[in-house]
């Protein structure tokens, strides 16, 4: 994982477990929550990172798979009284089979096809969640979702979730990050620079491309069941073609090739429309605005920021210390 | 009392389907014009089309010009929105990536979006029809004037469309820069002069869209994105680049639309349009009418 | 190796420092916090419902505020998603420490924000239609708008009155809609309705041809349609194109609760009938009818400000607001007080209809909150 990364793992644990403390300030006290909400979508982030960064594919379907994930858990735990741990286990495999199911014919396309078979995809479940009306109750949504316990211990406030959720994600950040570094990530690099030479070179470019889109299926579907036992309502608005964009667009916005970038963006993007609140309607116009600006400007995304700033803060730190 | 057999219903779905595609057929025919120029998909076609719908809607019952006037500086503007948006957001970023630009394509319609919102609120306009609305009676079915203006305009557009492209210099140009945009610059044609005129072109066919189909579907500031979807699909399922393809599969996908509703179930009439889609790529992976040795060559 | 020091450095100054800085508040005024869907799919109900909650503001503030307090109404916009409307009400409670909470617009949003409220211990009125928000009643949650059942049976009352019986449902796949089609299936069989159609369609759909070509072909005799803007008038247009005015008669459902659409059917909406709120034609109202006065002085001062026409929408969030406002004059800053005053609250004449609450019943109105109404060149009509 390299020792920069084992730094940043920790360094991002630390701020994770002492973030709540803001919440003594009363300006910035619900932020935990937006927190939680950003822990749930880089969750998604970094899987579609993997899948764009580094295998160079498009998805532009991954709501499908947080919303899959959630309606199991939501369907199973709600409806029929099944614990929520073993739903959330038959989220993953539903999304994994689905992810082989699609992900087979639709890796073999490239490009904008490839985002648009995805798309198509995506919309297909959403109007599926929508319309079978005997399991989801459709446009209406459902409620009574349980919150998540283990050992007795039931995570039913924000503060609970948030470490729960945080924690997850954090695991999950690990692993992407030794995907990186393993010899998975480095045929997915090479898949990305040339799938053709990868393939003379004995790579066997459509497993890789499949395996990452799975992983990262199943990484949208788990947030999908913590969101499920998170909020305790689910309908299909919040799984439609519109998240699955702004999922990319995270990414981007991120930079590209940068697990952490996902992070970033995914914080980004969530915290930008709270601190816009003030522009009451205008709103709309700044967020428009700021994106552009960013993507224009920051061509390699939030995460080469950190590059930026470094060149500018490292040599006064050197002739000061 | 007339006799709704299914014949008559059969004939009534054709010809809605017929009109909803033309429509998905403009629009897509407006992502391939930006496509062969650029490689890019761009995501602010749907507001091309609501603003054509809106700026329509303006000059007809605030400004209360004539309709054709109306109509030619409806045109006139939205490409200029087209230009401005070339000049300002996609010709500083020329050497950067695709996905890149589809992003700020992405970022530019929420833009735009927020623009019309101030502009004309978030309430609904309607647009009186061009030529009254006394529906003409078809084979049992009822045909409302529109729909003729609408299907009429649409092969009208297509026709200009391909001389444009096979017989001026300018046409013969842009199509020269998008099959071989550096062989095109080593003959003497300025590539990103054609970039620019092509996301004006595109924002026109857009306008038009918005303007024929506002009389029968009403217009605000939000309606882009769902009509631009539609438009991809029918430019993907004809295959990338490819104007009659763009045609073809739009009318394709408004039929099943309004078949599915009508013969099978209206809650899943866009799942199966989609699903036809997906079917045809797992098939035929660059469209009904692309190639897939040319989309070989392409960057993204 | 710094670079990843850096990295966690910029996290912590894009999250905490960029945050806007905290208001300062010196006085004590009493706030209320609002939640709407202001943009989005549903701003066609959260714009009137912020408008009315400026107007709130503003009146109650004029007039001397609430026992010589002043009222902030704080407002958020929600886009209609529930993820945002829950993150929007956390901040209301958490940061802004509001007593009461307004909205969302939405059922959806509603049913997502109220465990939230539930837990927070807080009094909550929605703006949003379904009997699922009040029914099983949640002890902090109330609403305003009438429920979709009560429109439906107004609605087949008036069939039956008719002697008509067979419907065919038009139903948007929205939260409001597909309400709607659930509550329009199950009172049907104890009303004597036989339902012959039901067909669905997007909320951005720019033709509803075919599925009134398929209800042409069945022998119902009136079409019921559920929906929101701009359907409900592409409907209504489509239903006159096809010539199926003389054949079918055509029910809007409450959602058509503004003039606006009238006109925007451009002469379609002619013979249309719906279930209203009285707010939106209180002009026409009889003089000795309840609800007039409130609902008339709503209508002017609306429309005055606004320059445009109300909806019935509007109306909820302002008698959400204004039963607020009699239960903090009634029992000062009370959370708990607020919300067993609101339990209690009886014989309140609302833009919405004449609100009698209960331990049972958290919505307090009934069919009578309707008034069948039908468009006679370009303008309501009553039907006596």
């Amino acid at each position: 994982m390299g020792r920069k990364n084992t730094i940043g793992v920790l360094g991002l644990a630390l701020f994770i477990l002492f973030f709540p403390l803001t919440g003594r300030i009363p300006a910035i006290s619900h932020y935990v929550d937006i927190m939680t909400f950003i822990g749930l979508t880089a969750m998604i982030t970094m899987g579609l990172s993997l899948l764009m960064g580094y295998a160079g594919q498009i998805s532009l379907g991954h709501a499908a798979f947080y919303g899959l994930g959630a309606y199991t858990s939501g369907v199973l735990t709600a409806k029929f009284g099944i614990n929520p741990w073993p739903a959330i286990l038959v989220g993953v495999l539903l999304s994994a089979a689905v992810a082989v199911i699609v992900g087979s014919p639709s890796l073999k396309l490239r490009g904008h096809y490839l985002a648009m078979a995805t798309l198509a995809f995506g919309e297909i479940i959403y109007i599926i969640f929508n319309e079978s009306i005997a399991l989801t109750e459709g446009p209406d949504g459902f409620g009574n979702i349980p919150h998540l316990s283990l050992f007795g211990f039931t995570f039913d406030t924000i503060l609970a979730n948030y470490y729960l959720i945080w924690a997850v994600a954090i695991l999950m950040l690990i692993f992407s990050l030794n995907i990186i570094h393993s010899r998975v990530g480095r045929a997915l690099m090479s898949i990305h620079g040339s799938e053709v030479a990868a393939m003379t070179m004995g790579v066997n470019a459509a497993k890789f491309k499949i395996q990452v889109f799975v992983i990262s299926a199943v990484m949208a579907s788990i947030a999908g069941s913590l969101y499920a036992h998170y909020v305790q309502f689910i309908n299909p608005p919040v799984f439609d073609l519109f998240f699955s964009i702004k999922l990319v667009m995270m990414v981007v916005v991120g930079g590209m090739a940068s697990v952490w970038g996902a992070i970033l963006g995914a914080a980004l993007i969530t915290f930008l429309p709270e601190w816009l609140i003030f522009l009451e309607d205008f709103d709309i116009l700044a967020y428009g605005l700021v994106l552009l600006l960013i993507i224009m400007f920051l061509p390699k995304g939030l995460s080469s920021l950190t590059g930026v700033l470094y060149r500018l803060v490292a040599p006064r730190l050197k002739s000061g210390s | 009392m007339e006799d709704y057999g299914f014949l008559s219903q059969l004939v009534q779905y054709i010809l809605t389907g017929i009109t909803l595609g033309s429509i998905y057929a403009i629009v897509g025919v407006g992502f391939n014009i930006i496509y062969n120029a650029t490689e890019i998909i761009n995501f602010a076609q749907g507001e091309f089309v609501m603003l054509g719908g809106l700026v329509m809607i303006t000059l007809v019952n605030f400004a209360h010009l004539p309709m054709p006037l109306a109509f030619l500086l409806t045109v006139i503007i939205v490409s200029l929105v087209g230009l401005l948006i070339e000049r300002l957001a996609i010709f500083p970023l020329k050497e950067s990536s695709v996905l890149r630009l589809v992003i700020i394509t992405i970022a530019l319609s929420i833009l735009i979006k927020g623009l019309a919102m101030f502009t004309w609120g978030k309430q609904s306009f309607a647009l009186r029809s061009f030529s009254g609305d006394t529906p003409i009676p078809f084979l049992g079915a009822s045909v409302i004037p529109q729909t003729l203006w609408i299907i009429g305009i649409t092969v009208v557009l297509v026709i200009l469309l391909s001389i444009f492209f096979s017989r001026t210099i300018i046409g013969k140009a842009m199509s020269a820069c998008a099959d071989n945009p550096e062989a095109a610059s080593l003959v003497g044609i300025n590539t990103q002069r054609m970039v620019m005129l092509a996301f004006m072109l595109s924002a026109a066919l857009g306008a038009v869209a918005g303007m024929i189909i506002t009389p029968v579907a009403l217009m605000e500031y939000d309606r882009g994105a769902l009509l631009a979807l539609k438009g991809f699909g029918a430019c993907i399922l004809g295959g990338l680049g490819n104007f009659y393809g763009a045609v073809v599969a739009g009318i394709i996908l408004g039929l099943i639309e309004s078949l599915g509703a009508g013969l099978i179930s209206s809650g899943y009439k866009d799942a199966m349009a989609l699903a036809v889609l997906l079917l045809v790529l797992f098939i035929k992976p660059s469209g009904l009418f692309g190639s897939a040795e040319v989309s070989k060559l392409k960057k993204f | 190796m710094k670079k990843s020091i850096l990295f966690i450095w910029s996290f912590v100054l894009t999250i905490v420092l960029i945050s806007p800085a905290a208001i300062c508040q010196a006085a004590e005024p009493y706030k209320i916090g609002c939640v709407f869907a202001i943009t989005g799919p549903a701003s066609f109900l959260g714009e009137p419902e912020r408008n009315s909650a400026k107007m709130f503001e503003e009146e109650v503030n004029a007039a001397g505020g609430i026992n010589g307090h002043a009222v902030k109404v704080i407002i958020y916009d929600t886009e209609g998603d529930a993820t945002k409307a829950k993150t929007r009400v956390e901040r209301l409670i958490r940061k802004d420490n509001v007593l009461a909470i307004v909205g969302p617009s939405r059922s959806g949003t509603t049913m997502a924000v109220i465990p939230v409220v539930e837990k927070a211990e807080i009094p909550f009125i929605s703006c949003a239609a379904s009997i699922k928000i009040v029914e099983p009643v949640k002890k902090w949650v109330f609403k305003t708008p009438q429920t979709d059942t009560s429109a439906v049976e107004a609605i087949y009352t008036h069939m039956k009155k008719d002697g008509l019986t067979r419907a065919a449902l038009l139903t948007g796949t929205t939260g409001f809609g597909a309400g709607g089609r659930v509550q329009l299936k199950a009172v049907a069989p104890k009303m004597g309705i036989t339902i012959v159609a039901d067909e669905v369609f997007g909320p951005k759909d720019t033709s509803l041809t075919a599925q009134l070509t398929k209800i042409r072909g069945t022998d119902a005799q009136a079409i019921i349609g559920w929906t929101i803007a701009p359907p409900q008038v592409i409907m209504l247009k489509n239903w006159k194109q096809l010539g199926m005015d003389k054949k079918f008669r055509f029910y809007e459902s409450h959602g058509f609760g503004s003039k606006r659409y009238i006109e925007l059917a451009g002469g379609a909406a002619e013979g249309v009938y719906a279930p209203l709120g009285r707010v939106v034609f209180a002009d026409i109202l009889p003089k000795w009818n309840a609800q007039r006065e409130f609902a008339l002085n709503y209508k002017t001062n609306y429309e005055k400000k606004f320059k445009s026409e109300i909806s019935t929408f509007g109306g909820h969030a302002w008698d959400a607001l204004h039963m607020l406002r009699i239960a903090l004059e009634a029992v000062g800053p009370n959370k708990a007080k607020i919300r067993d005053y609101l339990e209690n609250v009886k014989g309140f004449a609302g833009t919405g209809g004449i609100f009698n609450m209960s331990a049972l019943d958290h919505c307090g109105l009934d069919a009578s909150a309707f008034e069948m109404v039908v468009v006679k060149d370009g303008k309501w009509a009553l039907i006596d």
